[in-house]
């Protein structure tokens, strides 16, 4: 076993390493939209509240089981699980703490290579003179690998190689290259994020244009914070704020266990946790809610923001809003918020990379390098599918698996074992351990009981979601290979029948009865209007549409008939490898163990 | 802005604003332990406390 020598360079680093950890993508993109999705400014307060009761315990608890094991030379969650409690099982648990970072970093370095690829676009002028559909569209061809906006071929995946690569020569430079990108990274990021926020706050009604004569920044705010204090009885609310906490924190991926080990024994982790942490929520409630938001809602109206809140906004519709304020600006700004973006994923993707050589170098002497560029080809084996196979769903189901439900089962799992098989006595005098704060008395109540409860509350309630997409429920074309072809939902709830407005061979177009939302401005409520809205179908050589015009045609109902490659059959190889990686990774743990019970430092 | 929406944000941001400046700013103005610590960056404190402390 090589002796680790590596060390953080200083606290503020190692801080600033740990919130640009957590900082990432969802701060800016998701927050805002689960706000508006779940009664606005009263989202606020379970959110807040599950901030303090699960998030800051989850903090406490990974970064001192971090430590703890750091302390018997172990840096990765296998062996540090294990050395917290007898019995073999445990490290097998750990494997999540590995697992998720390689599978996360997969699909998660895509997304991260197209903030690189709009910061250079902002920069050549693409976006100039586009429309709003049009800048939508350019996203659209930019994940389907074959079109190339750029002249360069398969640039998505050209993009997605060179971030891959950058993080790998990064991580190659050990725990001082990541904390080099992060002293630098963070600050930038803010900086960008005050100069957005800004905007945000001081757009006001001049966004207003022909098109979009009502658009007003204030709605946004208004509407983002406005509390439906009835949403506070609505269980889906509680549950949305956890999970939220749950994303932004990172925990429940094994990175923060990784960065503590570093950390020696008699140093601090009460205050370190809780700073890393509050910096965390300050770029989330702060700028995250400051930005997407009411910029959208400056340009295009609440309404249009209410119906179309998601993940997209941010790169099917900010480069068109940042148009809006001339070519240099747009530039500026269009380098400023993807830059931001840029530096918000990369602290997070460095991180996922650090158990992986932690675990390889503590159990199989690798070196740094050895270590970075395996995880680089790892992670680059896993990502591919995402990125080929994006339009058939494999990047979501990624997500869902990966960067979802193993995240919930493993922090589950770690909570049980710090509060009642660690035990809290242990525990809690790990957390307090060369303290530089007092942690209050009642956290030592809310880790053995009331996380573990919210934590399995979280987990049963998402077992439902899990067994439906076990089954592709999602879908009527459960078949990998089909002769048939089905109607999916027209909507979300699949209440609503589709009529055939037009169809020829390869072609069908259907109307139906959609739902959206306006925002009432004397209720401040986003009041439910019906609306008739259309869904195309275009099948490709040896496949035929078998609908009439006129006809009417119920989800699940046979819309054409050939030779069909159904998205299912994409997710499965996903989920093949998904699987194929935990196994590997518990084959390794288990090679690792028989190692050290030759060398007689086995823990049974 | 209704007046409801503008309390709920400026309560909100200054809470979290006011906890994150000051655990920072605690984290800034603790003193580092005595060598040797898990940092490498104040790694000659020790050899100078043994300097000042031979003199």
């Amino acid at each position: 076993m090589l002796k680790t020598t590596e060390s953080w360079g200083s606290r503020v680093g190692l801080i600033l390493a740990m919130a640009g950890n957590a900082v990432g993508l969802g701060n800016f993109l998701r927050f805002p939209v689960q706000a508006v999705q779940n009664g606005g400014g009263a989202f606020i307060i379970p959110y807040l509240v599950c901030f303090l009761i699960m998030g800051i315990p989850l903090l406490f608890i990974e970064w001192s089981s971090g430590r703890y094991g750091g302390k018997f030379g172990n840096h990765s969650t296998p062996y540090i699980l294990d050395t917290m409690a007898k019995g073999r099982l445990f490290k097998y648990i750990g494997v999540f703490g590995i697992f998720t970072n390689i599978a996360v970093v997969a699909y998660y370095a895509y997304i991260e290579s197209w903030t690189m690829s709009y910061v250079y676009h902002s920069l050549r002028g693409t976006f100039s003179g586009m429309s709003q559909s049009e800048v939508a569209g350019f996203f659209n061809s930019y994940v389907d690998v074959a079109h190339s906006t750029t002249g360069i071929p398969y640039e998505a995946v050209v993009f997605y190689i060179l971030c891959l690569a950058l993080n790998t020569f990064i991580l190659s430079k050990g725990l001082k290259g990541v904390e080099k990108v992060a002293k630098i990274g963070m600050p930038m990021l803010i900086i960008f994020g005050v100069f957005l926020a800004i905007r945000g706050y001081t757009l006001g009604t001049s966004g207003a244009s022909d098109l979009f004569p009502n658009a007003n920044a204030w709605d946004g705010l208004n509407f983002l914070w406005t509390p439906q204090f009835d949403s506070l009885s609505n269980p889906k609310v509680w549950l949305a704020a956890a999970g939220q906490i749950f994303f932004t924190l990172s925990v429940g991926m094994g990175t923060i266990h990784c960065y503590a080990a570093y950390v020696k024994s008699k140093d601090d982790i009460a205050l370190n946790s809780v700073s890393a942490g509050f910096m965390n929520e300050f770029v989330e409630v702060v700028l995250g809610s400051a930005i997407v938001i009411p910029i959208a809602a400056g340009y295009l109206g609440l309404d249009w923001v209410i119906n179309n809140a998601g993940f997209g906004m941010a790169f099917q519709t900010m480069p068109y809003l940042f148009q809006q304020w001339g070519p240099i600006l747009a530039a500026i700004a269009g380098v400023m918020w993807f830059g931001l973006l840029f530096f918000a994923g990369i602290t997070s993707s460095l991180g996922m990379g650090t158990p992986w050589m932690g675990f390889m170098r503590d159990e199989f002497g690798w070196s740094r390098n050895k270590g970075a560029w395996s995880f680089g080809a790892l992670a680059l084996i896993m990502g591919l599918p995402t990125v080929l196979f994006f339009q058939n769903g494999v990047f979501d189901d990624y997500d869902y698996w990966a960067g979802t439900v193993s995240l919930v089962i493993f922090a589950f799992f770690e909570v049980i074992l710090f509060a009642w098989i660690f035990g809290m006595d242990k525990g809690w005098a790990e957390i307090n351990s060369g303290a530089d704060i007092r942690v209050p008395k009642i956290y030592r109540f809310i880790i053995k009981y009331i996380t573990p409860l919210l934590l399995g509350w979280v987990f049963f309630a998402s077992l439902p979601s899990i067994f439906d997409n076990i089954s592709h429920k999602n879908t009527y074309n459960k078949a990998a290979f089909a002769n048939e072809f089905y109607a999916e939902n027209f909507e979300g709830s699949g209440t609503s029948v589709g009529t055939v407005e037009s169809v020829d061979g390869q072609h069908i177009k259907f109307s139906f009865e959609n739902t959206r939302k306006r925002y009432d401005k004397v209720t401040n409520e986003a009041v439910t209007e019906t609306f008739t809205d259309y869904k195309e179908y275009a099948f490709k050589d040896g496949q035929k549409t078998a609908v009439q015009l006129g006809d009417v045609v119920k989800p699940g109902d046979l819309i054409a008939t050939g030779s069909f490659t159904n998205d299912v059959f994409y997710k499965n190889i996903g989920r093949a490898m998904l699987l194929g990686l935990f196994l590997f990774i518990s084959i390794l743990v288990y090679l690792a163990f028989l190692k050290r019970k030759r060398e007689g430092r086995a823990t049974l | 802005m209704n007046s409801s929406a503008i309390i709920i944000m400026v309560v909100t941001q200054a809470i979290v604003i006011a906890f994150t400046a000051f655990f920072f700013y605690k984290v800034l103005k603790t003193p580092p332990k005595p060598e040797p610590d898990s940092y490498s960056e104040n790694d000659d404190v020790l050899i100078r406390k043994k300097d000042t402390s031979d003199e």
